[in-house]
């Protein structure tokens, strides 16, 4: 179920993402740490995003496999997209000066990470994250 | 414009970062501090992150800058009360901030940063 | 999950069977209540036959707006999130009432002979054949709902309790003021792995300690993962501000790690969680009287 899509154009919109997906994880009530680890995979694919391709937009949307829920988060592009994979997703890798983490760190991050890129037309990245609400009250068993 | 405020208490500037800090402001506070850290001559500059819920690669390399840039002007800096989720997100990134200070709280900063400086 | 193709005829079907379950609400009803009290799964120790009736009118009534809301039955998109939201709801109470998955599936499954008849009524015989196949393929979807989500409760049950065993297996105990030891036992697991670490940096910061002790006296064998673990738990605890000691590498596991080549760089360790104490005592800058 699609829940917003932000246009991420400068780096204001970071942010942004960020707070967004903080707050849809806190609605779905995940667990701190994996919060986190969403939301700051989400921050760095913004980055990227922003930083080699000039912005692009992340849509974000609430998955439910049984009763389990998911969020998911959806990066695309239509920047200059990647030409090595491989090298791109390996850590320590950078085209810039960064450290080269963001790639291959959000993908530990995440339960599901998918990318496509084609030179020339861009790149889109997907991350989810899971999580089965706890059906018991508090203070129940 | 916004900006992070900068607390001098005896010779140490501290930092407390309550906000989800955007990257310009990460940057503006790097040359903020460097300013003061010229007038002042402050031997210690103590970062208290504990309001943070998320840190990731740039800020991440920001904080680490400012402690360069401090050594470089004769200070330590101490990175302060990091919370759980943050650090086993920062190294599962494959961040570890080798060579950073850090410490518990802001009163185990000002020890860490005076047995340092003794 | 893909929608399979339409038949042209379905999103007719479709339509009147929406139009009869609007029209025909209370009549369905009635049979449904019918055959859910001639069923040999019914349970009127569990529900009386009020509640059992107002429970069906509400799934009715749910059903009915979503039948009413789209032309296809996918149960992915929104409108039927809502009826499967109102099963996942009935499952649970059920559950919690003590009725097994069979008896809750049965609940949906009854409302089929209900529906298919009046439906089906008016309709041509190839219609006829379409629509049964339509109720029914959509019916036994909800029903298999309802006892996934039964499933379901039951792992996250299991695993809850098996949570709550591990978290007894590895307390993290404070021993002194500002020293916490982690006494780590048999092999651990990823997912138990990180429950640990998060339990242990919790403690750091709920305490304030500033020295944590992970024993490893009883931990017979170390793999490649869990070395790597141990090393992203050590780095984790610096960053935070505290520091860790390792105490109890057997023989055994100070060779993996030599053979695995895994860098233990400048991290604390001692023979036995006793030397590994009297570190931490050093360390907090207090001393041991007595000593020899
Ligand atoms: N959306 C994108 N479009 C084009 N190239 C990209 C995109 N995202 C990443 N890349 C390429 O992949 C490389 C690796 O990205 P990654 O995020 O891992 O490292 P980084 O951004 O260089 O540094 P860090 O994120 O650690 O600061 C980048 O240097 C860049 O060349
Ligand atoms: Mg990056």
């Amino acid at each position: 179920m699609p829940l917003e899509t932000v246009s991420v154009d400068t780096e204001r919109d970071v942010s942004r993402v960020r707070r967004a997906i903080t707050a849809y994880a806190d609605n779905l009530s995940f667990d701190l740490l994996a919060r986190t680890h969403l939301v700051t995979a989400a921050s760095e694919l913004a980055r990227n995003m922003l930083a080699y391709a000039g912005g692009g937009s992340v849509r974000i949307a609430k998955l439910r496999h049984e009763a389990r829920v998911g969020l998911k988060a959806t990066f695309e592009d239509q920047g200059p997209g990647i030409e090595n994979l491989d090298e791109a997703l390996s850590d320590g890798f950078s085209s810039s000066l960064g450290l080269g983490l963001g790639l291959g760190g959000a993908r530990r991050l995440v339960d599901d990470f998918e990318l496509e890129t084609a030179v020339g037309e861009g790149t889109t990245v997907s991350i989810a994250s899971w999580h089965e609400p706890d059906r018991h009250p508090p203070g129940g068993p | 414009m916004e900006r992070i405020a900068i607390a001098q208490i005896g010779d140490c500037l501290l930092v407390t970062i309550q906000v989800d800090m955007h990257d310009r402001l990460a940057l503006t506070l790097r040359e903020d501090l460097g300013q003061r850290l010229v007038q002042t001559q402050a031997t210690g500059v103590l970062l208290d992150i504990s309001g943070l819920d998320t840190l990731d690669t740039f800020i991440a390399r920001v904080l680490a800058g400012i402690a360069s840039m401090s050594k470089l002007l004769g200070a330590e800096t101490v990175i302060i009360g990091m919370r759980p989720a943050v650090a086993m997100t920062l190294v599962e990134l494959g961040l570890t901030l080798d060579g950073v200070n850090t410490a518990l709280d802001v009163e185990r900063g000002m020890a860490l940063l005076r047995r340092k400086n003794a | 999950m893909p929608n399979e193709p339409q038949q042209p005829s379905a999103v007719l079907l479709n339509a009147v069977l929406s139009k009869t379950i609007r029209e025909n609400r209370q009549e369905i009803l009635q049979e449904w209540m019918g055959e859910q009290l001639a069923a040999d799964t019914l349970r009127l120790d569990l529900i009386d036959e009020q509640t059992l009736e107002l429970e069906s009118r509400e799934f009715l009534e749910v059903l009915s707006s979503a039948m009413s809301s789209g032309d296809a039955i996918d149960l992915e998109s929104p409108p039927w999130q809502t009826v499967l939201t109102a099963l996942e709801e009935l499952s649970r109470s059920r559950d919690e009432a003590g009725f097994s998955a069979t008896e809750t599936a049965t609940f949906i499954l009854s409302l089929k002979q209900p529906l298919i008849s009046r439906a089906t009524k008016d309709l041509a015989r190839e219609d006829f054949n379409a629509e049964v196949w339509l109720i029914s393929k959509a019916l036994d979807r909800l029903a298999l709902y309802t006892t996934e989500v039964f499933q379901t409760r039951r792992e996250a049950t299991i695993r809850r309790q098996q949570e709550e065993m591990e978290e007894l297996a590895t307390p993290v105990v404070k021993i002194w003021d500002g020293i916490l030891a982690l006494p780590l036992v048999g092999t651990l697991d990823t997912r138990r792995s990180q429950k640990v670490t998060e339990s242990l940096l919790e403690a750091i910061a709920a305490t304030g300690s500033e020295v944590a002790i992970l024993d490893l006296t009883g931990v017979p064998t170390i793999d490649t993962r869990m070395a790597q673990h141990l090393m992203r738990t050590v780095a984790a605890t610096r960053l935070m501000g505290a520091n860790c000691i390792l105490s109890g590498i057997r023989p055994q596991i100070a060779q993996t790690i030599v053979h695995l080549k895994i860098q233990l760089g400048d991290i604390k360790t001692e023979a036995t969680l006793a030397a590994a104490l009297k570190s931490a005592f050093r360390e907090s800058g207090l001393t041991v009287v007595g000593d020899s």
